[in-house]
């Protein structure tokens, strides 16, 4: 697990409808992008709370991306 | 997941009795339906042609009511144009953003049947039941069994120019249209059989083996060869290759050195090792006996050992090969070579016994041989010369003679050889005495040598070898002395030719020419006969079938002898093989086999298309590779081979020169890539009928073929792109990443310029494109988005931004992104040679030419109708108009000249997409209307079992990881991660797969499911945008509820987004699974239930788009109340008095009183419609499929009623401001009151001199108003035909005569129309007359730019184009129904670009100008698609209620309305009969129904009281926390 303690770690809440679509044609194109970004699918970018932000980063995550 | 819409249930048949209506109907009649007569029953299928947004809508809105729809697509897969813009406007929305979920939705559909790579043949039948013949062309690619991973992409050796790409880019020819195609199986692109392999009679796919040497790829390029041909070492030298005489690139500049390529690709692997060829395994019980190991007997056992036979092989002589062996020599064909192929053909199994002379091949059939196949070929017999002295000892045939000699067999030859005949046996012989120290050898040649059958080369070695050529001479008799040959006595020959006594051809000679030539030794060469003499007798009248070879002895085959032997290498090659395959159906005791048919035809290029080519550099003239010989010097002192074959380099820039004219190659590379067998290139079209009842035509347009403006270079000038090649540079999937780039230097553009109107209102399309001005302004600012610094300009005549939204975007291209537009017209351009730059000519507002020079230009090209549309109209026998467009015949606009028939788009005439999108709803509403009886009678529902309950139970979760063949498990450790998946809690079993998309592994999940009793599912794959559903479908099928499944993205998310790091992406890929399976363990199954809907609808309104929308829903069967605030039907309809010209606007509807009264009439006896006069809508509640409404008549009574849907069709009022003295002079008209004038005061027309009509009046100044240029130019065409010595002039900013209203524009020019045009700077001035005074003239002040002067306009009359502005009440309509308005006061649409006749509010509909102004065609269409998404409402008869919604726990609810603030939907409600927190009356309740699941209401409830099901706090959590604890492990 050496690695995940050295890189930082992102958490990415993606709109279904759009940024998640996205990310998936960054995978077509054979994009390159950092492997500490994790994305997770949300309806809606309104779903999002600040809780659930404040979540991430109280369990020790570095950063918390919302794309949508 | 969600799922809307419920079970679909027969939709009870409300229209009681026949209506007694004649005339023109706008909507088709109901058929009866099933319960009537069978034999005329309609049939509840509708075909859509054309899979673009407009066929995807029309098939969408047919499926959801209850039809079923096949969507034919001639390519490989839908989305059309759209798919391939990258932004739309007016909303700079992602174009794919935009459309993938329509494809998405089109494709999972359980009643559209998608039939890509298809076309309409014929149609037969009438309305209701159609016999439609569909042509299937082969995808070469089985779609059912595709999954879409690219590995046959990865090995294709084959690139063109990829289309969707616009040619900017290069694709393969085994391809996806796009990465997000539906369906997103591959396909194989061919165009036919290449001319090499059709030349070729063993059909050698030599296209293949090139374009494998290209990519370097030598290995599989000899598997290739050796697929059609077991004897590559052989045909790459000594061939006479036939392919290489057909070869295309020889109309270029030279054939493609194919055989030399064959020869590299053998010497290569010879040279690094060739790849070990393994025994076959024996898998059937029969023994074939083949008698002769030349090239037909040795391919023939080949072929049937690799059908699993076992084979012998007899040979006489005591060496296997045949004339390969004994008739060339080794100079030419060294015998290593030709033993590595024997080599290779004897290592899978054949047994070669040498020496064995068969004379009775029936014996071996008695021995116990299942087949025996003879095989001998050609005999090399040793014939008679025919002339005198040829038994003296010295002369000796040259069969003879290389026989001995590669057989090792002594000969004796002297100094000065004599060889006669002018074939390739002689050419070897002489070359052969030379090599065996002959000093003087001569050839007799009886032609001139050009005539030879012979290389260049091996004609230059004949000279530099030191061989003599003697050149129209025949031996005429051998000179003996002693019995030993001392001469020939040598005649000229003359043309023509003899025959001697056997009947063979002799030269002719011309007596009297006699020479001699002394001469030791001679060796004559007559043609090689063949024959079966050396067979026992009873074999001398043996028959064979020359078709399967089979001889009258049954089991015996034969390909030997005069008829059916051969005489080149690659013809008994082919024989070979043929008699294999007839042996084996021999065997199998099947028909023998015929003749294959051609299944394609041979691709074949013009000479002209590839001069063009050339011409724009597609194709780059290149000299032939040819071999280096071995020097002379060494060839005639040894047996040394003499051609060295192509280096690698030579090879592959040879290679290179191959057109690929079949484009794919069949090289097989993909076969043998393919991890689910799914491709065939063996498919062949097929036709199909099919059964429909309606026909929806949306083939969509072609971009006009830029390169035909020669002015402007387009396909010469690099750096000149069509503006959708520019769309494809925009955007982020295309070939530069979205950054612009020239193509001459791919370095960033400073200047650009759009030209507009390229193959659009010029002098071959009277017509205009109706888009260009809009995507030329979209694209100039998205390129300033992408460039800041970008200089843009854009050339036009006028700008055409005539629909909503589109004038504002315009103004913000001018004023936010700098973009410079210039009113006129480019003449030219020219290419700087040296930069790639471009110098522009045109002339300037002011007259004046101006030259301007650019980086970039971008060629705005126009719509066409493409020649397959044409076609297909022609075939169907729908009428076109002379540009080819779909000619309206009828009232409905949308129908096409054969009845039951619609017509949608482009197709009808140019469009957008909104427009195109509400016309696919307009026809799916036809439709419906013709086929509502026979709903739900062709669409199915999935099966399943019941469902488990998994209440109580504790989470067993299954993880199932998926390889994706190479493209997961070649970048991760893909067993790892599904290792790591059964470690982590709750999952009881993980497993990987190959693709977990194929059919199999579907299968296997829900096997496992049972098996193991799993409660819940991951499946670590791709991404569940495309695939969730499909694994949805497996749990379902298993009895478990589908939401108890999540999904790992580990394809675009981990393996090719880190490819450059295994170590990193497998460990995303675990943390991926984990998150997954935490969630999974807190999914929970969730059930929809069934809420009744009501079937009417209320349509407010009664203009032409309500009494359509009204008539629309009514002939579908649903009860519609029409609500009217005036006394009578028609709204503005009414004052539209003047008549479109319909010959010039093609617009059938164009006589608006006729119109009005047909609707009126149609209406009003209309058992489904009631009719609410002089009613207005008091107050509304209620969701979709139950809405209350009260209605207040004039009277001050009320009514209520319930319905399911609701249309406003409110419509708009001509504006009546103060400008330009309206109201202030009564020769101050509007257009409707010149109208109205022009109607009913003929006797004052006369006395008009002059007029003038201002656009462009007061609102308008802010948003175009649309439909003002078309209503003056109609008006004024009126008025000038009425009084054609009256001077009119009209003052315009743009003239907007969008589509085919560009004739009027142009009709108006032609008969005297003047035109002026004003900037917003100098508006004209009107001057009004005092009263009572003078001449009464009105004076008006027009600005004349070119001339920087005002001109005085003196008139009788002046006109103003008046713009529609809203209707009064619609502020009022809006708040009490809920839905929004657009900043100019018209009814806001739920997307500009796809739902345009959606609100926002689900089961609320506009249609008409509430909507936006519109002409009354158009409205007319408008609201037939309104009643098509109305209808599909109504016809499910109930609507699916939960999934994931938002819920509200009213105990924990504070009543504080930040729901109902926040969510955009209106959806929560403050219920009164709920109670709160605290027991407080009054909580939140969230209507199920309606709710959209975005779940903002659950993020932004301060008391936490509002859940989002399926997304729920713990769920989301379970996710974040389960990658963190990556930290604790």
């Amino acid at each position: 697990m050496n690695e995940t303690q050295t890189a930082n770690q992102l958490i990415a809440f993606c709109c279904e409808h759009c940024a998640y679509a996205a990310a998936d044609l960054a995978g077509s194109l054979r994009l390159q992008y950092p492997p500490s970004v994790k994305i997770v699918l949300v309806p809606c970018t309104g779903r999002l709370d600040e809780l659930l932000a404040l979540d991430a980063l109280e369990a020790g995550l570095d950063g918390v991306m919302v794309a949508g | 997941m969600k799922d809307k819409m419920a079970a679909p249930r027969e939709a009870a048949n409300i229209n009681e009795g026949e209506s007694k209506r004649g005339g023109t109907p706008f909507f088709p009649r109901p058929l009866p339906g099933n319960d009537g007569q069978s034999s005329s029953s309609p049939i509840g299928a509708v075909m859509v042609v054309g899979g673009g947004i407009a066929g995807m809508q029309a098939a969408l809105d047919l499926a959801d009511q209850g039809f079923k729809v096949y969507l034919i697509e001639e390519q490989t897969a839908i989305g059309g144009h759209m798919a391939q813009l990258d932004k739309t406007f007016p909303t700079n929305d992602c174009a794919m953003c935009n459309i993938s979920p329509k494809l998405v939705d089109t494709g999972r559909h359980r009643n559209i049947e998608i039939l890509t790579n298809s076309e309409v043949l014929a149609i037969d039948g009438g309305p209701g039941n159609f016999n439609v013949t569909v042509q299937r062309n082969p995808r070469y690619i089985d779609v059912s069994k595709c999954v879409g991973c690219g590995d046959c992409a990865a090995v294709c050796p084959v690139t063109l120019p990829d289309l969707y790409e616009v040619g900017l880019t290069q694709r393969k020819a085994a391809y996806r249209l796009y990465t997000q195609a539906v369906p997103a199986a591959y396909a194989i692109e061919k165009r036919g059989i290449a001319p090499c392999r059709d030349a070729c009679p063993a059909n050698q796919r030599a296209q293949g083996y090139i374009a494998l040497i290209a990519a370097g790829r030598y290995r599989e390029a000899l598997r290739v060869i050796k697929e059609d041909n077991p004897f590559p070492s052989v045909c790459g030298r000594t061939c006479h290759h036939p392919c290489e005489g057909s070869c295309t690139r020889a109309l270029v500049d030279q054939p493609v050195s194919i055989m030399a390529l064959k020869r590299f690709v053998v010497d290569y692997a010879l040279a690094y090792g060739r790849e070990k060829v393994t025994p076959v395994p024996r898998t059937r019980p029969e023994w074939i006996a083949v008698v002769g190991a030349g090239p037909a007997g040795l391919t023939a056992a080949h072929d049937l050992i690799r059908l699993g036979y076992g084979v012998t092989v007899y040979e006489a002589l005591p060496v296997p090969g045949g004339m390969m062996r004994v008739g060339i020599p080794a100079h030419r064909l060294p015998k290593g070579v030709l033993q590595q192929d024997i080599d290779d053909i004897l290592a899978l199994g054949v047994v070669l016994k040498t020496n064995s002379p068969v004379r009775d091949p029936a014996a071996l059939l008695e021995q116990g041989y299942h087949a025996v196949c003879l095989a001998t070929g050609i005999s090399a017999r040793d014939l008679s010369l025919g002339i005198e002295g040829e038994d003296a000892a010295g002369v000796i045939s040259a069969a003879a003679f290389l026989r001995k000699i590669n057989l090792g067999e002594p000969v004796q030859i002297g100094q000065r050889v004599v060889v006669a005949g002018g074939g390739i046996t002689a050419l070897d012989a002489a070359a052969v005495a030379r090599r065996l120290g002959a000093e003087q050898v001569n050839l007799i040649l009886d032609r001139p040598r050009g005539e030879l059958p012979a290389y260049q080369w091996e004609l230059e070695a004949i000279d530099a070898e030191g061989i003599q050529l003697i050149e129209r001479r025949a031996i005429t008799r051998i000179l003996v002395e002693d019995g030993w040959v001392v001469g020939v006595e040598l005649a000229e020959t003359a043309p023509g030719a003899a025959t001697d006594a056997h009947g063979r051809p002799r030269p002719k000679i011309r007596p009297g020419t006699e020479s001699t030539l002394k001469a030791d030794t001679v060796i004559g060469t007559v043609g090689q006969f063949s024959d079966l003499n050396f067979l026992d007798p009873r074999y001398d009248d043996l028959s064979i079938d020359s078709s399967t070879f089979e001889s009258e002895i049954p089991g015996l085959f034969v390909v030997a002898g005069r008829r059916t032997g051969a005489s080149y290498i690659i013809d008994a090659i082919a024989l070979g093989h043929r008699v294999a395959r007839s042996i084996h159906a021999y065997l199998q005791g099947q028909p023998p086999e015929l003749p294959a048919a051609a299944t394609l035809p041979v691709a074949r290029y013009a000479r002209q298309e590839l001069a063009q080519k050339v011409f724009v550099g597609e194709i780059t003239p290149a000299k032939r590779a040819e071999p280096a010989l071995l020097p002379t010097p060494e060839r005639v002192t040894s047996f040394r081979e003499v051609v060295l074959g192509l280096t690698e380099h030579q090879a592959r820039e040879e290679a290179l020169r191959c057109l690929q004219c079949g484009v794919c190659s069949e090289c097989l590379a993909c076969v043998y890539a393919c991890g689910v067998n799914a491709i065939d290139h063996d498919m062949l079209a097929r036709k199909e009928t099919l059964q429909v009842g309606a026909v929806i035509l949306a083939p969509g347009y072609q971009t006009y073929e830029a390169g035909l403006s020669e002015e402007f270079g387009f396909g010469r000038y690099a750096n000149v792109v069509t503006a959708l090649q520019f769309e494809r540079l925009l955007s982020a999937s295309g070939p530069t990443m979205g950054h612009v780039l020239r193509p001459s230097d791919h370095k960033p553009p400073r200047r650009i310029a759009f030209l507009q109107c390229i193959g659009s209102r010029d002098q071959d399309h009277d017509y205009c494109s109706a888009v260009c001005c809009m995507y030329a302004t979209k694209e100039a600012c998205v390129a300033r988005e992408h460039q800041p610094d970008l200089d843009v300009h854009v050339y036009l005549m006028d700008m055409r931004a005539f629909s909503k939204g589109y004038w504002a975007y315009f103004e913000r291209a001018r004023r936010r992104y700098g973009v410079h537009y210039h009113n006129c017209r480019v003449s030219s351009l020219q290419e700087d040679p040296g930069t790639h730059d471009l110098i522009l000519s045109a002339v300037d507002e002011m007259g004046k030419p101006v030259q301007e020079r650019f980086d970039m230009v971008v060629l705005s090209v126009g719509m066409e109708v493409a020649g397959s549309a044409r076609r297909l109209a022609q075939r169907l026998g729908v009428e076109l108009d002379e540009n080819g467009f779909c000619r309206n015949v009828s009232l409905n606009p949308l129908e096409t000249s054969l009845p039951g028939t619609f017509a949608v788009g482009p197709f009808r005439e140019p469009k957008d997409i909104p427009e195109s999108v509400i016309e696919a709803s307009g026809a799916a509403a036809s439709c419906a209307a013709m086929l509502s009886n026979v709903r739900w009678s062709l669409t199915q529902r999935p099966e399943y079992p019941p469902e488990r309950e998994v209440a109580g139970e504790l989470p067993r979760t299954g993880v199932f990881v998926c390889h994706c063949g190479a493209n997961i498990g070649g970048f991760l450790d893909v067993p790892a991660v599904a290792a790591y998946a059964g470690s982590l809690p709750h999952v009881v079993h993980s497993d990987h797969f190959l693709y977990a998309c194929s059919q199999d592994s579907i299968k296997m999940i829900t096997q496992r499911i049972r098996e193991l009793g799993l409660n819940r599912v991951v499946v670590a794959s791709c991404s569940p945008l495309t695939h969730a559903p499909l694994f949805q479908d497996s749990l379902c099928a298993a009895g478990l509820n589908p939401y108890l499944f999540e999904m790992a993205n580990i394809r675009n998310q981990c393996s090719w987004v880190h490819s450059e790091d295994r170590q990193a992406a497998t460990h995303k890929a675990r943390d991926l699974v984990r998150m997954a399976a935490a969630r999974a363990a807190r999914l929970e199954p969730q059930h929809t239930i069934s809420s009744p809907i009501q079937s009417a609808a209320l349509v407010v309104g009664g203009g032409p788009a309500g009494m359509t929308a009204a008539l629309a829903l009514a002939e579908q069967g649903f009860p519609v109340h029409l609500v009217e605030k005036e006394s009578r039907l028609g709204g503005n309809l009414r004052k539209v008095l003047v008549p479109m010209p319909a010959e010039l606007t093609r617009n059938r509807t164009g006589d608006y009183q006729e119109l009005a009264r047909e609707l009126i009439r149609q209406i009003s006896n209309h058992p489904n419609i009631v009719l609410h006069l002089e009613s207005s809508v008091a107050d509304t509640s209620g969701f979709v499929g139950n809405f209350t409404t009260t209605l207040r008549r004039s009277d001050g009574s009320t009514q209520i009623l319930k319905h399911g849907v609701t249309i406003l069709a409110t419509g708009g009022e001509e504006y009546h401001g103060p400008e330009y003295g309206y109201g202030s002079h009564p020769r101050v008209l509007t257009q409707l009151e010149f109208e109205e004038f022009l109607s009913n005061q003929p006797s004052a027309i006369h006395n008009l001199k002059s007029i003038a009509m201002v656009l462009c009046v007061g609102p308008a100044e802010r948003y175009c108003s649309r439909i003002c240029c078309i209503v003056a130019l109609k008006n004024a065409l009126h008025f000038k035909t009425l009084n054609p010595e009256a001077e009119v002039v009209i003052l315009y900013k743009d003239i907007r005569t969008y589509g085919f209203k560009e004739r009027l524009y142009q009709e108006a020019r032609q008969r005297g129309v003047l035109f002026s045009r004003y900037d917003e700077s100098h508006p004209p001035k009107v001057n009004l007359p005092e009263e009572e005074n003078g001449d009464g003239k009105l004076h008006v002040l027009a600005y004349e730019a070119a001339l920087d002067t005002w001109l005085n306009l003196e008139l009788d009359l002046l006109v103003l184009s008046m713009p529609v502005v809203p209707s009064s009440e619609a502020r009022a309509l809006a708040n009490r129904f809920k839905v929004s308005l657009d900043a100019d006061g018209f009814f806001s649409e739920a997307h500009v670009k796809l739902r345009p006749v959606d609100s926002a509010t689900e089961g609320i509909f506009f249609a008409g100008m509430a909507h936006y102004p519109k002409l009354a065609e158009e409205s007319i269409i408008q609201a037939e698609a309104a009643a098509s998404r109305a209808a599909r409402v109504l016809s499910q008869g109930s609507l699916s209620v939960g999934g994931q919604i938002a819920v509200v726990d009213p105990a924990s609810c504070t009543g504080c309305l930040t729901c109902l603030r926040i969510c955009p939907y209106h959806v929560p409600k403050i219920r009164v009969d709920l109670h709160g927190i605290g027991g407080i009356q009054g909580a939140a309740y969230i209507e199920p129904a309606v709710c959209q699941g975005c779940g903002i209401c659950a993020a932004e409830c301060p008391a936490r009281a509002i859940q989002l099901i399926h997304y729920t706090d713990a769920q989301m959590r379970a996710k974040v926390f389960a990658l963190a604890e990556a930290f604790e492990t």
